[in-house]
């Protein structure tokens, strides 16, 4: 009896001291984050307010802090004619921009296509056993190592219309009858651009694939080898189910990578109506024809596109985790 | 019957053979074929071939010599390490904050900052010129460790944060047991366990900061405080239809074997630590 009497009260100060300890933690935690938060703040919180601001007044290069706000003009503005026409101007009738909405969108769907597809193929054949596995797994990391601005370059050498060695193969092995100007015709051009990023991020896409194939077990395979199901049956009702949350993952990831993409283009295709995306016609107005103002509405407005994406990314990601899988 | 199969299975193999093959030509053919024409001069250059047949350092020694590319080199060089030094240290007590200590709002904090890390960069470009030239670092280097942190930071907060959370929970307590505050948790408890994991997350973050664009071409204006990226994109020749491919290739080699030799050493901490800042995310 004695002993259970005083047992609650040793219970309680432990419990207080315990909660103490919880507090401390938490505090040291708040302070540890304060100077992330500070930097993330100064970095790129308030630099995203205030190029959204910038985009609703005439801000230009040279006069950026005396800025009038201009409401919605840069986005959307009507001027009723004399003859009762009415005449649309801003950014949202701006063909310009709708052509580089459109070669953005172009440009990353198609790129993750293809490097979903061959990246799941580098990805298997990775994850086999074979000898010289190693060799291929560091080839494979070679490009992914070299600075885009670098694979740019390299490879509008090797595009090049005279003396790339691209035009004297497809020559050679007669898939072409006449030397292309890849990088430089307007048909081309797009082509170009997503060879390079192709060649470029599948390394990225098949290492991530990979790690997700590597999660299967491997008795799955055992048991469906007793059974003789078919390899390529195993793939489509093994594999690919089991390695879907992974490859979302990496999709979603390089679908909002593809859509901000600047310095591949700026670099292989300068001046290219038929590559011009959202990022490098925003900088091209922004820094190049001093329309600062308007140059901000077009970044916004990636911005606000991607963000969307992002939300939505998140919002399906919740619902798979209540619904399907478990 | 048995000839068949085997048949069968030869041919299976070598296709599979032919396809690794095929991986590996196609990954490593540009950079090999950089490297090769690096070595050419003259009108050699102007020669398509597939093997190397003439040897000149004339390339190297130009770009090493003339112009500003040696002073280029240096600036990438201090801009990414400082950039990586100033992440990390940021980084590691909000990971651990974020990984060891639960309090309200934490993942509402980290989804904010895996959302900074999708950032479309251009989006804070006019704010951070802004920003940029109030601080009076426009073209200076400062300028661009300034604005790599947008994304440095997340992505070190965001992989050392996974990484800690795997840590096992007694080696804290018998911290906490002998009395010890978070910071010595973090100093003296974690920081050697880290060691492989902020090897990793620096690399891949100096790497990120090595290849930057974008802010490196708008917020440097001079031959002298440009990185390498923005040299070699801005090489060119004596006339504007001139453009020197033998020496942007060997500028374009000597930016990109350090980066592969320390890729193939590092090679199976750089897939783990890219598995946990995607994969895992």
């Amino acid at each position: 009896m004695t002993t259970e009497a005083i047992a609650p009260p040793v219970v309680v100060p432990g419990r207080a001291i315990k909660s103490e300890l919880m507090r401390q933690r938490a505090r040291a935690a708040r302070w540890f984050l304060v100077p992330m938060m500070i930097a993330l703040a100064v970095v790129a919180g308030w630099p995203l307010l205030r190029s959204i601001w910038f985009s609703f007044t005439d801000a230009s290069l040279t006069n950026l802090v005396g800025a009038n706000f201009v409401g919605f003009n840069n986005y959307l503005r009507w001027t009723t004619l004399a003859s009762g026409r009415t005449v649309f101007q801003g950014l949202l009738v701006d063909p310009a921009w709708w052509n580089a909405v459109w070669n953005t969108l172009r440009f990353a769907v198609t790129s993750v296509f293809f490097e979903a597809l061959f990246g799941m193929a580098v990805a298997l054949v990775l994850n086999a056993e074979f000898k010289g596995r190693g060799i291929v797994r560091a080839a494979i990391l070679i490009p992914w190592a070299i600075p885009t601005v670098v694979s740019a370059k390299m490879w509008s050498w090797m595009l090049n219309d005279q003396f790339g060695i691209l035009n004297d193969l497809g020559m050679r092995l007669g898939l072409l009858s006449q030397k292309v100007a890849w990088t430089a015709s307007p048909e081309t051009a797009m082509t170009a651009v997503l060879v390079v990023d192709i060649w470029k991020t599948t390394p990225f896409m098949a290492l991530l694939i990979l790690a997700g194939l590597q999660m299967i077990p491997k008795d799955i395979y055992e048991a469906a080898e007793i059974d003789g199901v078919h390899p390529v049956k195993q793939f489509f009702k093994i594999t690919l189910p089991l390695v879907r949350p992974a490859l979302m993952v990496a999709i979603i990831f390089r679908l909002l990578d593809a859509m901000r993409i600047f310095d591949l283009i700026y670099v292989l295709t300068p001046n290219s109506v038929a590559t011009k995306t959202m990022s490098v016609l925003a900088r091209e107005n922004l820094f190049d024809f001093d329309k600062f103002a308007y140059g901000s509405a077009q970044a916004t407005l990636l911005f606000l596109i991607i963000a969307g994406m992002t939300i939505l990314y998140i919002w399906l990601g919740k619902v798979r985790f209540d619904g399907g899988d478990r | 019957m048995v000839g068949t199969f085997d048949l069968w299975g030869l041919t299976k193999t070598v296709l599979f053979y032919a396809l690794v093959v095929f991986i590996v030509v196609v990954s490593v053919f540009p950079f090999y074929y950089a490297i090769l024409t690096s070595f050419k001069t003259g009108t050699d250059l102007f020669r398509v071939t597939y093997w190397p047949t003439s040897f000149s350092w004339e390339n190297y020694l130009s770009v090493l010599s003339q112009g500003s590319f040696p002073r280029n080199l240096w600036n990438s060089i201090f801009v990414a390490s400082v950039t990586v030094i100033l992440a990390l240290f940021i980084a590691i007590t909000a990971a651990f904050a974020l990984s060891r200590v639960r309090f309200r709002g934490r993942g509402l904090l980290l989804m904010t900052i895996l959302g900074i890390s999708m950032f479309p960069q251009i989006a804070v470009l006019a704010g951070l010129f802004e920003v940029v030239r109030f601080l009076g670092i426009y073209n200076t280097p400062w300028a661009l460790i300034f604005s790599y942190t947008i994304f440095t930071l997340p992505f070190t907060v965001w992989v050392l944060t996974t990484f800690m959370r795997d840590l096992p929970i007694e080696i804290e307590e018998a911290a906490i047991v002998d009395g010890a505050t978070p910071w010595v948790i973090i100093t003296r408890v974690f920081m050697p366990l880290m060691w492989p994991a902020l090897v990793t997350t620096g690399l891949l973050a100096f790497i990120a900061a090595w290849n930057e664009f974008l802010f490196a071409l708008t917020f440097t204006s001079s031959n002298l405080t440009r990185t390498v990226p923005v040299a070699i994109a801005l090489l060119s020749g004596g006339s504007q239809y001139e453009i020197p491919w033998g020496i942007i290739m060997a500028a374009s080699v000597i930016v990109t074997v350090p980066l592969v030799v320390l890729v193939l050493i590092f090679q199976r901490k750089i897939v783990s630590g890219l598995t946990a800042g995607g994969v895992k995310g």
